[in-house]
């Protein structure tokens, strides 16, 4: 018995060694962002010391390098509008798609499935050019573009659930007269909470992080945090490293508040995502 | 019912579908007619033939240097990711104090964008090689381990709490009837355990492998391919080819349907594999 609780030990030890070294990088991020921009680069694992500490300056001149309260707003402001659609419209395409069984909806539904194995940099080219003959580079169009691109996985989840609802209770809803509006947003909606919840985790990770869309399409007037963050790198002149630690630890915060409100919600959403098959 | 549904199809299918045919059917039709054209703005297209696929591997020899890191990187990580969450999971699977924690801890960077992932891995990666006087844009080899270790440290938490469904779907009593018929631990790991996991690791490992295979931001915060463009993989070498050179949007168009044909196919073997553990069920 000795040699159980002793191994038990070793285990623990050797996941506390690795659990240090995953929060480590980011702790690193954190600690440099409050030195001197000249004192990161040659020694990021230094402490700051009185002559390298800086305090808040660098997240004073990164906040106004690159705007971050605009670029928070534009982030937090597509993320929000983007999902909301996404869980309305694609719930209720779901639902008809997998009650209507014609021809059409399922050669729909094959497209939808279809597009989810197509990798992002076969259409980018051709669909930032749409977006701009249809005016949609904007904060408000670009919720239309993330509806297109958020539609396979989300009408894919959502059909999965909608299978697996007895149909009887929709024919009782119509022998009292009920009308596919009122059966969808009173009956069906209404059931559809929970897997409403993992489909919204799923495309708000995806979209508050996304890149080069938004970079694509409206990235040179409104830039989101990742879009800003790399512009901040690429930019003219010499890159400040002070601003950039500090933007890093404004990038992640948010989604660290995130996590430990709804952890529970995420790994769920996101083990149900990954079993997509 | 039926005749009504259809009378509101418009209504229930329409905001969808257009959204989808602006964002990804057409460009998706249009892209693919492109890639057999010359074209600068989609509207000046003349017909090539097959004249970019031919120039996406003759002009030089970034394509296959892209393609032949990415298959590398994608190889190495898919192993590494895969083996360190199994054992991450099956270590907190056993009664270990913590193991909320441990999940939690190990999950978290799973939801860090890729951009944000790169720069912080590069400050650390630079930051340990510059004791040496190095940094990360001295050698390829350099960036490939940057992006495996970037890679492992973003997927291996995901991966572990799939496999920790799996593991506690194994009824507890497999263990115990292993253990009277005298297998040890690790018998009964190989021979009991590991079979009834299998479709969880089908999953894990086509996901990882798709993941890996079309990393982007990662890529272009990390490195940006440098040193030139030796650790540029197949997307970041195809925003490359587009916008980084100027006359090659047929040819960047061209790369992009090959790297689609490719993990396209690699979703059907995902699809045939996936279909006979279902029959084997």
């Amino acid at each position: 018995m000795v040699t159980r609780h002793s191994y038990r030990w070793l285990v623990f030890l050797l996941l506390l060694i690795l659990a240090v070294l995953f929060i480590a990088p980011i702790l690193i991020v954190l600690m440099n962002s409050f030195k001197g921009q000249f004192s990161i680069s040659g020694e990021p694992f230094r402490l700051p010391t009185k002559e390298t500490f800086v305090g808040l300056l660098n997240y004073r001149n990164g906040i106004e390098k690159i705007d971050f309260v605009s670029a928070f707003a534009y982030s937090l402001f597509i993320t929000v509008a983007s999902v909301s659609v996404i869980i309305l419209f694609t719930s209720m395409a779901a639902w008809y798609i997998v009650r209507r069984k014609s021809f059409f909806t399922k050669f729909f539904y094959l497209t939808l499935v279809f597009s989810m194995i197509v990798p992002f940099q076969m259409v980018m080219f051709t669909m930032s050019k749409i977006a701009n003959v249809l005016n949609l580079e904007n904060p408000v169009g670009i919720v239309l573009i993330y509806l297109g691109f958020g539609a396979g996985l989300s009408v894919f989840i959502f059909s999965g659930f909608v299978r697996s609802l007895p149909y009887a209770l929709e024919e009782a809803a119509s022998i009292d007269g009920c009308n596919p509006w009122q059966m969808f947003f009173k009956i069906i909606f209404p059931m559809m909470k929970p897997t409403a919840v993992t489909v919204a985790i799923l495309n708000a990770m995806w979209i508050w992080n996304d890149y080069l869309l938004p970079y694509l399409v409206i990235g040179s007037k409104y830039k989101t945090i990742p879009v800003a963050i790399q512009y901040l790198q690429g930019g003219y002149g010499s890159r400040d490293m002070g601003a950039l630690m500090a933007m890093l630890v404004l990038a992640v915060l948010p989604i660290i508040v995130f996590y430990a409100f709804a952890q529970k919600f995420i790994v769920k959403g996101v083990i149900a995502g990954a079993v997509k098959g | 019912m039926k005749d009504q549904l259809k009378r509101w199809g418009a209504v229930f299918i329409l905001p969808t579908l257009i959204a989808f045919a602006i964002s990804f059917l057409v460009p998706f039709v249009m892209g693919i007619y492109l890639s057999f054209t010359d074209f600068t703005t989609v509207t000046n297209a003349t017909f090539v033939g097959a004249d970019n696929y031919i120039k996406a591997f003759t002009d030089n020899s970034d394509f296959l240097n892209a393609l032949w890191f990415t298959v590398k990187f994608t190889v190495v990580s898919v192993i590494s990711i895969n083996v360190i969450a199994f054992l991450l999971a099956y270590l907190l699977t056993g009664k270990i104090k913590g193991t909320n924690a441990f999940r939690t801890v190990f999950f978290m960077p799973n939801l860090i964008g890729g951009i944000v992932l790169g720069y912080i891995w590069q400050l650390i990666i630079n930051g340990i090689l510059g004791s040496f006087g190095l940094d990360i844009t001295v050698d390829a080899s350099y960036g490939f381990w940057g992006l495996v270790v970037l890679m492992n440290w973003q997927m291996v938490g995901y991966m572990m709490i799939i496999y920790i469904a799996a593991l506690q779907n194994v009824p507890p009593e497999m263990h115990e009837v292993a253990a009277i018929d005298g297998a040890n631990r690790r018998q009964s790991l190989r021979h009991v355990i590991l079979p009834l996991v299998m479709p969880a690791i089908t999953i894990c490992t086509f996901l990882t492998l798709t993941n890996a295979f079309k990393v982007f931001d990662q890529n272009y915060a990390l490195t940006g391919g440098a040193p030139g463009k030796e650790t540029s993989m197949l997307a970041l070498d195809i925003f490359r080819t587009f916008y980084g050179s100027i006359g090659r949007e047929g040819v960047g168009q061209a790369k992009a349907v090959i790297f689609f044909l490719i993990v396209a196919l690699i979703a059907l073997l995902q699809m045939k594999l996936s279909s006979r553990f279902e029959k084997d069920e």
